[in-house]
């Protein structure tokens, strides 16, 4: 399978692990100039301009700073647990790049649940973050921890019904098997799938909300809902603590766009069959993420219950109806 | 939408804990401080804390002559400085029976409507901020820029106007500024239209806001709550049109009222408040007359005669009223100041008991606190 890389494994591997790290670090940095900048234009305002050619710099900057701050743990608070959860928020989120197709033979360990592993570590990030609240024995934080639970549990029912609509047509969890089945031109492409379920697009829809929600991005920030909450769960941590929440963050959203590219827009096919499959992948991915900060700036946050209402008294029924439909259309098509 | 928080007491104890909002916190906007009793998040108790930046504003009257109290005034509200320079001056001038020119009441409306603009534009940028919409605070900080170059250009400060003088208005407005302030209009009329499909109409806004907070006109009256806040509980109460002082009953404009009571409802007071600020403006920039600005027998040792005398104007957040007692000397024997804020202030207790505090919060944005204003 990984023909393009003549490599023994264990050299690999050790390539991929560097390589993995490397596009997160990349990423986690370079999307908060991306968000800064974008921000700034769409607040018709420069951004950062000062570090660098255009602010380039500034997230080394921003790096140093952090890296040289002293790592408070207050008084009262779960050391153990405290100085865990950060780690815990960075350590899934890379996980979960072990099984992302980067193009046909971009992918560190090509696996046949892949869908299943990336899922199950994505889900880990809700803890570490509860963690992180809970340990910091700040009340700001402890709201804030209460609501990731619920919001993560509300939001992972409907995410995973569209899955499994999903795989429902796909018949696997190969991540690379479910992009090599949309190839040959856009119009293959899972979300324009409308004989295999006309409610496609809806779908990509209900997933795009949900990813938004289980990565605690605005408008369902709600974990770190600065003008209530302070700084929500992060409240006590400052330098690389907060960093590395930061990170996950960052690392959280691309993993969620990357899904969306894999399992809605045909991954690193090609939409008119030319150049190579890493740079479909990487431009559909960042247009995603484009998106995302795009609504961020956009947007004021919605308020607790009415997410928990979009959730459950929409996004869910709506996702079951999808899973019914298709699962009808399967059976008498 | 309001939850349940009625217990009786068979549900057993309940488990409460104190959160300190503030005197700290990006919501206060300030050094507020409000202790909340909380059960889960649904504050049972809110009880403000008034007084972190309390400056004696008024016993600084009772030691300083008349004239120097002046800047004094600009600094209760920063935002709205030139409505309570207004009502001071126009006390004074009240007490010692000094006539103001018509051309400077004239250029007092502009210079007060305008900065009545510019606080309700900081207003709706920071209430925006506190829903967690960060971009339409750079758009109202963008037009309000326009209105404080205006303003810095005729008075020499951005913030803390000290322009109007017992008497009249410091300088004269020059051919710039009206011909800005004519621009500044015609940029402004669009901009709302541009707010409210981008804001108002926003369904997570609008979600947010409406039905939430009510707040009754029993209840602004029980408490004193004035401005915004209680014509958006449906009371035309506007200084300008129940008593009109200065020269506002000779200008065409509508007080916006909104009978809901909600967040909604004063949001829409403000924005639609701005829109009639700029008709006033308009028409008073059309009718300026030609005169001079200043009275011209102002003692330079003001000693109004023995008596009270009161004066209120209906600054950017409500009633504010400056009450004067003088005993024939040059300083005054006290002033009062009443704040619109205090009283805005006090019905949160009330007014966000059962509520959650995201909800809360919104609530207290839309009252449109200045810290300042509430601690004097």
């Amino acid at each position: 399978m990984n023909t393009a890389l003549h490599l023994a494994e264990p050299y690999r591997l050790l390539l991929f692990l560097v390589g993995t790290l490397a596009f997160v670090g990349f990423n986690a940095a370079y999307l908060v100039w991306l968000e800064r900048k974008g921000a700034g234009r769409f607040q018709r305002r420069a951004g950062p301009t000062e570090v660098g050619y255009a602010g380039l710099l500034q997230p080394v900057a921003d790096a140093i700073k952090l890296l040289s701050k002293q790592l408070i743990v207050p008084p009262g608070t779960d050391a153990t647990l405290f100085r865990l959860a950060p780690m815990l928020v960075m350590a899934p989120a890379l996980m979960c790049f072990v099984a992302m197709p980067f193009s046909d033979a971009l992918a560190a360990r090509p696996l046949n649940l892949g869908l299943v592993m990336v899922f199950a570590f994505g889900s880990i990030h809700v803890l570490a973050i509860m963690l992180g609240g809970w340990a910091s024995r700040n009340k700001f934080a402890i709201i804030s921890a209460a609501r990731v639970v619920s919001q993560n549990v509300a939001y992972e029912i409907p995410m995973l019904l569209v899955v499994i609509t999903l795989l429902m047509i796909t018949g696997t969890t190969d991540l690379n098997e479910i992009v090599r089945q949309q190839g040959g031109g856009f119009w293959h492409w899972n979300i324009l799938r409308l004989t295999a379920n006309p409610l496609m697009p809806v779908t990509f829809v209900v997933f795009y909300i949900c990813m938004l929600a289980e990565t605690n991005r605005a408008p369902f920030d709600m974990a770190e809902a600065e003008s209530e909450l302070v700084a929500g769960a992060f409240t006590e941590y400052g330098g690389m603590g907060f960093g590395l929440f930061f990170m996950g963050e960052y690392a959280n959203i691309v993993i969620g766009c990357s899904l969306a590219t894999v399992l809605f827009f045909g991954g690193w096919q090609s939409p008119i069959g030319v150049w190579p499959g890493l740079f479909w992948f990487l431009l559909k991915l960042y247009l995603l993420i484009f998106s995302v900060i795009w609504v961020r700036w956009t947007f004021p946050r919605t308020q607790f219950y009415g997410l928990l209402n979009l959730s459950w008294k929409i996004l869910i029924p709506l996702s079951l109806f999808v899973l019914v439909l298709s699962s009808v259309l399967l059976k008498f098509l | 939408m309001m939850p349940q928080t009625e217990r009786s007491a068979a549900d057993g104890p309940q488990e409460t804990f104190v959160l300190n909002l503030g005197p700290q916190h990006p919501a206060t906007h300030g050094v507020l401080r409000v202790k909340l009793t909380m059960d889960g998040e649904y504050i049972t108790r809110a009880e403000p804390v008034p007084g972190y930046i309390h400056r004696m504003h008024e016993k600084m009257g009772e030691n300083r002559t008349w004239a120097q109290f002046l800047p004094n005034t600009s600094r209760i509200d920063y935002l709205s400085a030139m409505t309570y320079t207004h009502a001071y001056v126009a006390a004074v001038e009240r007490a010692a029976r000094i006539e103001v020119p018509l051309r400077a009441e004239y250029i007092r409306v502009i210079t007060s409507e305008l900065n009545r603009l510019s606080s309700h534009l900081v207003w709706f940028g920071a209430f925006l901020l506190d829903l967690g919409g960060f971009t339409p605070l750079l758009y109202a900080f963008d037009d309000r820029e326009k209105i404080l170059d205006l303003l810095e250009g005729l008075t020499g400060s951005r913030l803390t106007y000290c322009y109007y003088r017992i008497g009249g208005v410091c300088n004269d407005v020059d051919e710039a500024f009206v011909q800005g302030t004519r621009d500044f209009v015609a940029q402004m009329r669009p901009r709302f239209g541009m707010y409210r499909d981008l804001v108002t109409d926003n369904v997570i806004l609008r979600k947010r806001l409406e039905g939430i907070g009510p707040i009754s006109a029993e209840l602004c009256r029980r408490y004193g709550a004035t401005g915004p806040v209680i014509r958006g509980a449906g009371v035309p109460y506007d200084v300008r049109k129940v008593e009109p002082y200065s020269v506002y009953g000779q200008f065409d404009f509508e007080i916006p009222v909104f009978p809901e009571g909600d967040c909604m409802a004063r949001y829409r007071v403000r924005m639609e408040e701005m829109a009639q600020s700029l008709r006033i403006i308009e028409q008073a920039i059309d009718r300026l007359p030609a005169g001079p600005v200043m009275a011209p027998s102002v003692p330079r040792v003001l000693k109004p005669p023995p008596g009270d005398c009161c004066f209120a104007v209906e600054a950017a957040r409500g009633r504010f009223a400056v009450r004067i007692v003088s005993d024939g000397k040059e300083i005054p024997y006290r002033v009062k100041l009443r704040t619109p804020s205090f009283s805005n202030l006090s019905l949160f207790e009330e007014a966000s008991r059962g509520m959650l505090l995201p909800d809360a919060l919104a609530l207290m944005g839309s009252l449109d606190l200045v810290i300042p204003d509430i601690d004097r």
